[in-house]
């Protein structure tokens, strides 16, 4: 999950894409100096692979090879074949498994684009005092590890922490409420990683809106809601749907929150994968699982760029 | 002219806001309680469980093996994405986004899915060489390299883009060699980017716990591997303590940040 924190936070748009073509033109040119002489066509394509081929090298050998062996794993733990495949698709534990994914990862995509819009609209809107509150709100989650939160989710909901123990305090229950280990608090604790990540991509559309077509509605007599409503909210469209789909993708991986706070009564597909290889061992199953997801999440990221081009280069022009 | 948030907008951030803070706040009470398993303190405090942070050797072990994993990840996954970066941005090469993206592929695999990569690797290593292999500090190294190397990349190819391509064609026109191009020319211009870049790699390792929860067993206990155990297994009011270090730590370096950095006009 960490990694992909930044995946939200910078837009993969400005690394390759615009500027290289004027960038290339000035380039080709500047080899036709007579000063390049160091870096002819030739000497420069190897220098540029001696720059380029560690890392390429490096991740060839210690991530898509041994990706290549887990592949395998699937097709041939405990026997050769496609068995593990089939038990995904009859299996009615592993169905659940994925129904239950499938259903927690839309409820916390709604509810965390929908809680990231809010706050992403003081933070970018807001006076310089909002603004700064609220991207410390935003930060401080954002920086804390997830182990950590899930753990003040403990503290704040479970049968001595915090909520129950105001509550029969106050004398408005008697026994605790089970608040913990159960899908609503792994809906609770994943909304509460997956707000910030939402929230990049929904502040940098809102940045992107022009204030003159705001002020034209006002001028024009509309109310604060109309402008919202028919003005603002259409315009960063494109961001909702970049915000929603990164976490969707985002979810569909989750593993530290769900098995802290589901307590392994609301498993969750990632969940299965570390079961099946460290608890009640099936690796062949649990092989089969991660290609699963990989070749969802694959659909979906090709679904991202193709969709939500737009709101990933942070425009809602 | 802005038009402000209403109150209405407000109220509603600020509900956001404080679901995002209530979990870093209720360890603090959890945290001063007496007793020894999860509960509010009952009318007294005690400190028992910030000492326990100092008294268990385990928890120093771990918070130096996090230390250690981390500086030495995050220095080879810089160096990793800087000589990558730097030739993707000099030279140029054909299928540029394809390699970038070839690059990204730890960050948008499902971590799950790299943990169990990086454990088949691992245990694969193992059989030649027990020192780099599963459950070895060197070996959770690699797989923290691995995850980081990504995110690193990404942030020195953004700084990258920010350099204004013309001063290094002129160090080229004048018959700089690439590597004086790099040395003198463009990392003056991008080495704030690279120190963010390192930062944020380390940052990531440090609390790194999908992957490590995976290629680690008894020996390599990493800080958040220590903490996975206290909260996992048994439900241990340390971790309060601990946390609440962790979040004092954090917000005071945003906070400070914030303090020193100027505004951007609005």
């Amino acid at each position: 999950m960490t990694t992909q924190r930044l995946a939200a936070a910078t837009t993969p748009s400005s690394l390759t894409g615009e500027g290289s073509s004027q960038a290339a033109g000035l380039a080709s040119d500047g080899r036709a100096e007579p000063g390049g002489r160091m870096t002819g066509r030739g000497a420069s394509k190897w220098v540029g692979l001696c720059f380029i081929a560690p890392l390429i090298a490096f991740l060839a050998l210690v991530y898509v090879i041994p990706l290549a062996g887990v592949a395998e794993w699937s097709v041939t733990l405990p026997k050769p074949g496609v068995g593990q495949y089939e038990r995904l698709a009859s299996d009615p534990l592993v169905l659940s498994v994925f129904l239950r994914t499938f259903r927690i990862c839309a409820i916390v995509t709604a509810t965390s684009v929908a809680a990231a819009y809010a706050i992403a609209y003081v933070w970018v809107r807001g006076t310089r005092m909002q603004r700064r509150l609220t991207e410390l709100c935003i930060l401080i989650p954002f920086l804390i590890s997830i182990l950590t939160r899930a753990f003040g989710w403990l503290a704040l909901l479970s049968n001595r922490g915090l909520v129950n123990s105001w509550l029969q305090a106050s004398g408005l229950i008697d026994s605790p409420l089970q608040l913990t280990y159960n899908e609503f608090s792994v809906i609770l604790g994943m909304t509460h990683v997956l707000i910030p990540f939402a929230a990049f991509p929904l502040a940098s559309a809102m940045r992107a809106v022009d204030e003159r077509v705001l002020l034209a509605a006002r001028g024009l007599g509309a109310s604060r809601l109309r402008i919202f409503w028919s003005v603002f909210l259409p315009m960063t469209a494109s961001g909702v749907i970049g915000a929603a789909l990164i976490v969707f993708v985002f979810t569909l991986g989750f593993f530290v929150t769900p098995a802290i706070l589901g307590g392994g009564r609301s498993i969750m597909a990632a969940e299965l994968v570390y079961l099946r290889m460290f608890q009640s061992p099936d690796w062949g199953l649990g092989a089969a699982v991660s290609v699963t997801l990989v070749v969802i999440v694959g659909l979906l990221m090709a679904a991202l760029f193709r969709l939500a081009r737009p709101a990933l280069l942070g425009g809602a022009r | 002219m802005i038009q402000r948030p209403s109150p209405i907008a407000l109220a509603l951030a600020a509900l956001v806001a404080a679901f995002l803070l209530a979990p870093l706040l209720a360890v603090i009470p959890i945290s001063l309680t007496p007793a020894r398993f999860l509960t509010m303190p009952n009318g007294e405090l005690s400190l028992i469980h910030y000492r326990e942070l100092i008294d268990n050797p385990d928890w120093a072990r771990s918070i130096l093996l996090s230390l250690r994993i981390g500086l030495v990840s995050s220095v080879i996954a810089t160096a990793l994405a800087l000589a990558f970066a730097l030739g993707v941005w000099m030279f140029q090469p054909p299928f540029a986004a394809l390699l970038v993206g070839f690059v990204m592929l730890p960050m948008i695999v499902p971590p799950v899915v790299s943990a169990m990569i990086l454990y088949f690797f691992l245990t694969s290593l193992s059989q030649v060489s027990e020192a780099v292999g599963y459950d070895t500090w060197l070996g959770v190294t690699l797989a923290h390299v691995v995850m980081i190397v990504p995110c690193a990349t990404l942030l020195i190819l953004v700084a990258l883009a920010q350099v204004d391509r013309r001063i290094d064609l002129a160090a080229r026109g004048l018959g700089a060699s690439p590597l004086q191009r790099v040395v003198t020319i463009i990392l003056p211009n991008i080495r704030f980017g690279v120190l963010t870049a390192a930062l944020m790699a380390f940052i990531l390792s440090w609390e790194e716990i999908g992957v490590t929860l995976f290629v680690t067993s008894v020996n390599a206990i990493t800080l958040p591997r220590l903490i996975w155990m206290g909260v996992h297994d048994n439900i241990d009011p340390a971790i309060a303590a601990i946390s609440v270090v962790l979040i004092v730590i954090t917000t005071l370096a945003l906070v400070g940040r914030m303090l020193v950095q100027r505004d951007e006009p609005a």
